[in-house]
């Protein structure tokens, strides 16, 4: 008869032969868990932030953001501006290929830019100002304004979604509204199209032909320079705890993402760390619907930004004290344009004032219907504070519950609230997205037509944001940028709920993560 | 026989019309736009707009479903909205760790829970008989994922001797295929035992009691004989009917399974396309399942012509 213990040391035998026999395999494998599921691998068809850090893996990009929020060089070595600051001419460096061996060149960029700038919001905004694009050399291309523009750089360097990521000029060409099939590009890594498995995983492995910059790599910008052979992005595994177990059993080496409530159990796992590798991270914001009552009177809204306490919504969504902090800017704190001009409805907690401006408004009773999104945790807490806060405003609230895919398609409806219209929605947008009058979706106030969910109206914001686009000089840019804020704060476009950070948890012998507003990794090593 | 297999697969269409129309009808009503979905959350409405058109789904739903319908016609499940590759593809990709997952489950299942309902029905009302009754009730009402989670700290975190999570293909080798697939299948038996185990035990009791098995005894025939060759024989058309129920069970089952062991099987790949809206996929996996669900069926039907010799079709 066989023993128990016989089965058992059997049984060791046999994980301890697949554990080596899998060690042996993997060699220089950096294993990712991301922080959502890859299925669109055209950043330029989505602004899903997975999409965008599958194009940093294979493309590269003309400028870039360091750490600091800086716009570099990244493919352009030098570019000249005409003194009428409407010819941009830009050359681009030494020893371009793409992933097939072909030259990067001046069409290639042309064709890239023209795609991108059909589908981004800064990207179309930039391509108004474009007259022409012409290409007097394979590496030298230049923009011809029809007037001086203030944001050439800051759209070509643009870290966050649509990225102007350079593509072949074959697969440039594919329409803006179909997804391309071919992942050539020039960057770091090169996707393994045949090991893809959408829901599984995705690989990537180095470009041995990539010539990186000397400089230093500092978020999107910088020498990007590979040290694994291959990195594998886990798609299946996104239950938290089952990340912490496989983190913990070292069998993967990164957590993007995990849940702030994880964080208490990864520290205390030895050969586990927590980094923050984007120290500027996400800013929460609650968006009110301007067409519909309550929300189409601006006194309403002021009400409910008056009655809005960050640290409330902070402690119930990040929990974690040193992970977040109140921010009474709409652009990212600690970002060239963050200010708190405008912000003193907001700067502490006033119930007493919030409750006098919905009297003084005339608010009528009507239910604030409040959408809040069950399937996301990074965001899932908000409404419930948004709801009680205001109903300590004296507001009716309706608080709905759904699926955030639920949510996404209904906000982008119009019609009342009674017709499955809507009122508010909270939800998180990283740094990047916002550090920028221009960049930053909630200060679209074109109105019905053209702003983004929940359709503001104010010609004043418009007005100075078409100045800001023009003027070449930072203070001024600055000064322009507080102006927009304030308005935007008397309108009451959205309500800023302060900022906070998502720190990736790795394996001790995981170092090098490069600093930036991103999901990077060139510059890792694994020892 | 073969009369009634070719009129039970006929009877297959029908079943298969019936919930092409309904996931379809259900999937249009639901609300969620897949374009908005796969927009991403900076898009604007305008994008959204153009993305619906390129998905065709600014058809009106009777041109859509006629669409779908000739796709299908022709073997064709369409092409997913989110994965953009063919549903068959992608069901295929799928099948594999679904499929060894329900089928290790099952083996397990199948050889633990009916020697304990044998054994339960043969000592009635002895302590193992207790001891299995308390057990089943555990295995009913322990959480998949509860039990899932103590299994992957015990015998992943502790003990170290099978991995946390994951999956691999029976090409990477026989044996981390093996090891991957043994806490999973572990942890999704445990209600199957229970089930199986009851009802192997009540229809062995009442097997037990039958003039036959006395009569057998009186021949002096050795004890496994009776329990196994005459007892177990004509206890076995429940059994087999709770097993079938159980492979029906298992597609919903696998669900919460491959969630916390990262396996990229069909329950996930379900949840996802319901997520995302992705209504190709859906529609395609959910007539996937409704075919494999008829035809286990049938299966089981044709089954108890084996063990019961008196039923003819």
């Amino acid at each position: 008869m066989i023993s128990f213990r016989r089965i058992a040391v059997l049984a060791a035998a046999f994980a301890a032969i697949g554990a080596s026999s899998g060690a042996f395999a993997q060699g220089k494998v950096l294993r990712v868990v991301t922080h959502s599921n890859l299925s669109i691998l055209d950043p330029i068809w989505t602004t899903a932030y997975m999409s965008r850090n599958h194009g940093y893996m294979i493309y590269d990009t003309l400028f870039g953001t360091d750490a600091k929020a800086r716009i570099k060089p990244q493919m352009v070595d030098t570019w000249t501006m005409s003194k009428d600051g409407k010819t941009w001419t830009f050359k681009l460096r030494k020893g371009l290929a793409f992933h097939d061996g072909a030259p990067v060149t001046s069409e290639d960029v042309v064709a890239s830019l023209k795609r991108w700038g059909r589908r981004d919001a800064l990207g179309q905004q930039l391509m108004t100002f474009v007259e022409e694009m012409e290409t007097p050399a394979p590496d030298t291309f230049v923009l011809k304004l029809k007037e001086p523009c203030g944001f050439v750089l800051e759209a070509l360097g643009k870290p966050s979604s649509n990225v102007p990521f350079i593509m072949p000029k074959r697969v440039a060409e594919t329409d803006p509204f179909k997804q391309i099939d071919d992942y050539t590009g020039s960057g770091p890594y090169i996707f393994k199209k045949d090991e893809f498995k959408p829901g599984d995983k995705a690989v990537y492995v180095k470009n041995t032909k990539y010539v990186p910059r000397k400089e230093p790599a500092s978020g999107t910008t910088g020498g990007k320079r590979v040290y694994v052979d291959r990195v594998e992005f886990n798609l299946a595994l996104r239950d938290p705890q089952s990340q912490v177990n496989a983190l913990a059993k070292g069998e993967v080496d990164i957590l993007e993402r995990p849940a702030f409530e994880s964080y208490g159990q990864l520290k205390g796992i030895k050969g586990v760390e927590i980094v923050n590798r984007d120290p500027m991270g996400f800013q929460y914001m609650c968006r009110f619907n301007a067409l519909h009552p309550p929300f189409d009177k601006a006194a309403v809204r002021r009400a409910a930004l008056a009655a809005f306490r960050q640290e409330a919504f902070l402690q119930a969504q990040v929990g974690v004290k040193e992970y977040y902090h109140t921010c009474a800017s709409m652009f990212t704190c600690n970002t060239p344009y963050a200010s708190t001009a405008g912000s003193e409805i907001m700067a502490k907690s006033n119930m007493r004032k919030a409750r006098e401006l919905l009297k003084a408004s005339g608010y009528d009773g009507t239910p604030v219907v409040l959408m809040k999104p069950t399937d996301l945790a990074a965001i899932q807490k908000l409404p419930d504070v948004a709801a009680q806060l205001m109903r300590q405003a004296g507001f009716k609230v309706d608080l709905q519950a759904m699926d955030w895919q639920t949510l996404v398609s209904r906000r982008a409806k119009k019609d009342p609230p009674s017709q499955g219209g809507w009122n508010m929605f909270c939800t998180a947008w990283v740094a990047p997205d916002i550090w920028s009058p221009l960049s930053n979706a909630a200060l679209d106030t074109k109105g019905e037509k053209a702003s983004w969910f929940g359709w503001p109206d104010d010609p004043k914001i418009e007005q100075l944001k078409a100045q800001f686009a023009r003027e070449l000089n930072l203070g001024k840019r600055k000064k322009l940028a507080a102006e927009i804020q304030a308005e935007a704060f008397a309108y009451g476009t959205h309500a800023p709920l302060g900022e906070y950070i998502n720190p990736v948890a790795l394996r001790k012998g995981i170092t090098g993560l490069v600093v930036g507003p991103g999901d990077f990794y060139w510059n890792v090593k694994k020892n | 026989m073969y009369k009634f297999i070719a009129r039970r697969l006929l009877a297959t269409i029908p079943v298969l019309v019936i919930v092409a129309v309904l996931v379809f009808l259900l999937l249009r009503l639901t609300p969620g736009d897949p374009a908005a979905i796969l927009a991403g959350d900076a898009a604007s409405r305008d994008q959204i707009a153009q993305i619906r058109i390129s998905l065709g789904l600014d058809k009106p739903i009777i041109v859509q479903f006629g669409i779908w319908v000739s796709h299908i016609l022709h073997g064709d499940l369409g092409e997913s909205f989110y994965f953009k590759i063919k549903v068959t593809d992608l069901i295929a990709q799928r099948l594999e760790p679904t499929l060894a997952l329900a089928t290790f489950t099952l083996v397990i299942a199948v050889l633990v829970s009916v020697p304990l309902g044998v054994i339960a029905a043969w000592r009635f009302g002895s302590w193992f008989d207790r001891a299995l009754m308390g057990f089943s009730v555990l295995g009913f009402s322990i959480p998949v994922f509860v039990l899932a989670y103590i299994l992957i700290y015990i015998v992943s975190l502790k003990l170290g001797w099978l991995p946390v999570q994951g999956y691999r293909r029976l090409a990477d080798g026989f044996w981390p295929f093996l090891r991957h697939l043994i806490l999973p299948s572990i942890t999704l038996s445990v209600i199957y035992i229970a089930l199986i185990a009851r009802v192997t035990r009540a229809s062995m009791i009442e097997a037990l009691g039958e003039d036959y098995i006395r009569t057998a005894r009186a021949k002096g025939l050795p004890e496994s004989r009776v329990l196994i060759a005459h007892a177990l024989a004509n206890a076995a058309v429940p059994i087999v009917t709770v097993i079938g129920i159980g492979i029906a069970l298992l597609i919903g089952g696998v669900v919460v399974t491959e969630s916390v062991y990262a396996i990229p099987g069909l329950g996930r790949l379900t949840v996802d396309a319901v997520l995302a809206r992705d209504f190709p996929t859906i529609q395609g996996v959910i007539l996937f399942f409704s075919f494999v669900y008829v035809v286990v069926n049938l299966l089981i039907d044709l089954s108890y012509v084996i063990f019961d010799p008196r039923i003819r079709y």
